[in-house]
């Protein structure tokens, strides 16, 4: 009662279906290449349009290549998707950001940099990182492909309302600890499917404290605790980062749009279904070790023993290290790395590159690390050049790509091998994620970094 | 795909794993189709369990074992959690699943099988565990799904739950209505709420 999130929610009911679901008003729906087809192709069937295709922006992400976009892309069943979801967009009137246009990149990278998610607007996409976008204080989640013909007819979805959650955390970050790691403890904390049901708000210092690539970055990893959504109220930080952007309100509809947004908050007599606090100083920077998010460690710890996991979890616990090639017990620092990917919706933004860079700046990266880095859009490639990010990498021997999803979900070419192990900024650990057999540890782009230029796990705080 | 719902009874295939995510439902490099066709989605389902890496089918998976047949698929705790991809639900819809029984589902997943006319029955832990149990000891053994009823009965021993879905979803279901003909009957209550929003 009197979350923010009923706030926004609330705003938006079109109607409450007896017995049933809520209709809810979507103010933005984005579109990529994978999850749209058959979208599109249902109201093809109907004989219907989209309703309002001014609120609908499509871009291809999934399978572009990190190369040579400028030529056609050479897997043509990957080219057969990117150029229908330019087809669907023009025959629709949708608008369309195609490969090589300023503004492609990562949907969720792109939303947020662009101004078009603003607080307190109801975003959905067929994709479950769509909740990156909560951090501007949105109400933004992940939905399958009929639900997004459902909004490309009506605009409007039916959803069960769920349930609130707030999660404070309290103090300040420690030292080369970053929002990856703080959302790598929470879904140890957790689990993946100890927020299922929930809209999260995070909350505390140590939130509010985040920039705003801080902020998309924990809040897209609202999804692997099975959260529905999350997000952080706007504030200062949040009007900062969106004022001027290209979407972005201008001039003095800017400043009547920021009066507004000042009034998302929880109410002090806000009652959550959940509420959890947890304390920064505990949270120290983290690896996973198992084949899904929530099994995490502080990069140091050891991995459990047998006897320290619940008896009905041991079978999945032995079969995920089974396939990762580990012991349980044993510590995973020191431990060779062959792949280092920097990127995908989680931590391929400007301040991501930044901290890599930091890390890497007049050192080498080692021989046996093959190293994706690919930033999350254009514009973030741009911003690298400005800042002269490019040099300090080129000179510590590592190669810029170009824009995309690239090996988080490896639908284009850069797949990580059968058995090799990668460091990935990326949110999944999957078994086969990354390329069949690839073995996946989760990290921040700062243990990336340390695992690319010494060649093997390594706690980055060595290097801060 | 929309098809009348009512009483299921079928011999089950058993899956006791918990956790099973999407990416294992359906692998991402499957998602390149640009048309929902449910058998090349069923074809593939679980993929790279159900194959080994040579492509042949791998005899120590359920599906691989002629012993197991059925419209319901039983899985372990939190099935379906991970990417959103709704090719997952195509996919088990598409290899002839109705019905899947679990302790917990992840919530986009849920919904992805109810747009696909799976029926997500969500039981007990322990109804879990009997179920298992009862597969294991004979896997000709049936369950009855009755959604009139909102009932699932383990016809082995006769235990017998009730499991929730609202009413306008188990409407949709016994008459193969889904929720775009829905909205689309609603489009004026969609006009006037737009009529009343504030711009920011
Ligand atoms: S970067 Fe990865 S998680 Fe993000 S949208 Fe792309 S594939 Fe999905």
């Amino acid at each position: 009662m009197n979350t923010l999130f009923d706030k926004i929610w609330d705003r938006h009911v079109v109607q409450i279906v007896e017995d049933g679901p809520t209709q809810l008003y979507i103010d933005r729906l984005y579109c990529h290449e994978v999850t749209s087809p058959q979208a599109f192709d249902g109201l093809r069937v109907r004989g219907i349009g989209c309703l309002r295709p001014e609120r609908i922006f499509c871009m291809p992400d999934h399978n572009t290549p990190t190369h040579d976009q400028d030529k056609p892309i050479e897997d043509s069943v990957s080219r057969t998707q990117v150029d229908t979801l330019a087809a669907n967009a023009k025959q629709f009137g949708l608008t369309h950001f195609g490969m090589m246009d300023p503004r492609n990149g990562i949907i969720h990278v792109v939303g947020p940099e662009r101004g078009l998610s603003l607080p307190g607007m109801t975003i959905v996409c067929g994709d479950s990182h769509t909740s990156t976008h909560g951090a501007v204080g949105a109400l933004a989640f992940g939905i399958g492909t009929s639900e997004v013909e459902m909004v490309m007819a009506s605009q409007c979805i039916l959803q069960q309302k769920p349930k609130s959650m707030r999660i404070k955390i309290n103090g300040t970050l420690g030292k080369g600890v970053t929002a990856k790691d703080m959302a790598l403890y929470l879904m140890s904390r957790l689990t993946t499917s100890g927020a299922t049901g929930y809209f999260v708000e995070y909350a505390g210092e140590a939130v509010e404290s985040l920039s705003m690539e801080g902020r998309l970055t924990l809040c897209n990893l609202s999804i692997e605790m099975g959260a529905r959504g999350g997000f952080v109220a706007p504030d200062e930080v949040t009007f900062e980062y969106l004022k001027g952007r290209e979407y972005a309100p201008q001039g003095a509809e800017w400043d009547a749009a920021v009066e507004q947004w000042k009034t998302l908050r929880s109410g002090d007599d806000a009652v959550f279904d959940k509420e959890l606090v947890f304390d920064a100083a505990d949270i120290e920077p983290r690896i996973t070790y198992g084949t899904n998010p929530g099994m995490g460690i502080a990069v140091g710890e050891n991995i459990p023993t047998l006897e320290e996991i619940d008896n009905a979890q041991r079978a999945g616990f032995l079969r995920s290290l089974n396939y990762m090639g580990f012991k349980p017990g044993e510590s995973l620092l020191g431990r060779p790395v062959d792949y280092v990917f920097l990127g995908a919706c989680t931590n391929g933004r400007i301040e991501d590159f930044r901290a890599f860079a930091s890390v890497v700046k007049g050192k080498r990266k080692a021989e046996r690390v093959t190293c994706w880095l690919v930033p999350g859009s254009w514009m973030v490639s741009d911003q690298i050049k400005d800042e002269g990010l490019d040099v300090i990498l080129e000179e510590a021997g590592f190669e810029i790509r170009q824009p995309g999803c690239s090996a988080c979900l490896a639908m284009n070419d850069d797949k990580v091998p059968e058995g090799k192990l990668a460091v990935s900024t990326s949110n999944r650990n999957f078994e086969g994620r990354q390329g069949p057999g690839a073995r996946t540890v989760l990290a921040s782009p700062l243990t990336a970094a340390a695992a690319a230029v010494t060649g093997v796990i390594t706690d980055p705080r060595e290097f801060i | 795909m929309k098809q009348k719902f009512n009483i299921i009874k079928s011999r089950c295939v058993p899956l006791p794993l918990e956790n099973v995510d999407t990416d294992q439902i359906i692998p991402a490099r499957f998602l390149k189709a640009t048309t929902r066709d449910e058998k090349f989605f069923g074809d593939n389902l679980f993929y790279d369990w159900r194959y080994t890496s040579q492509g042949d089918p791998n005899p120590e998976f359920v599906l691989n074992d002629e012993r197991y047949s059925g419209e319901i698929l039983v899985a372990g705790k939190n099935f379906g959690n991970g990417s959103s991809r709704e090719h997952a639900a195509w996919a088990i819809a598409g290899y002839g699943f109705r019905v899947v029984i679990s302790s917990f589902f992840a919530d986009i997943h849920k919904n992805n099988e109810l747009n696909n006319f799976v029926l997500p029955v969500v039981v007990t832990e322990s109804f879990l565990a009997e179920l298992f149990a009862s597969i294991a000891a004979d896997p000709t053994m049936t369950v009855t799904v009755n959604l009139p009823e909102q009932s699932v009965t383990n016809d082995a021993t006769g235990r017998s739950e009730r499991f929730e879905i609202n009413g306008y979803k188990k409407y949709c279901f016994e008459h193969a209505l889904d929720d775009i003909d829905f909205l689309l009957d609603n489009k004026d209550k969609i006009e006037s709420w737009e009529n009343q929003a504030s711009k920011y």
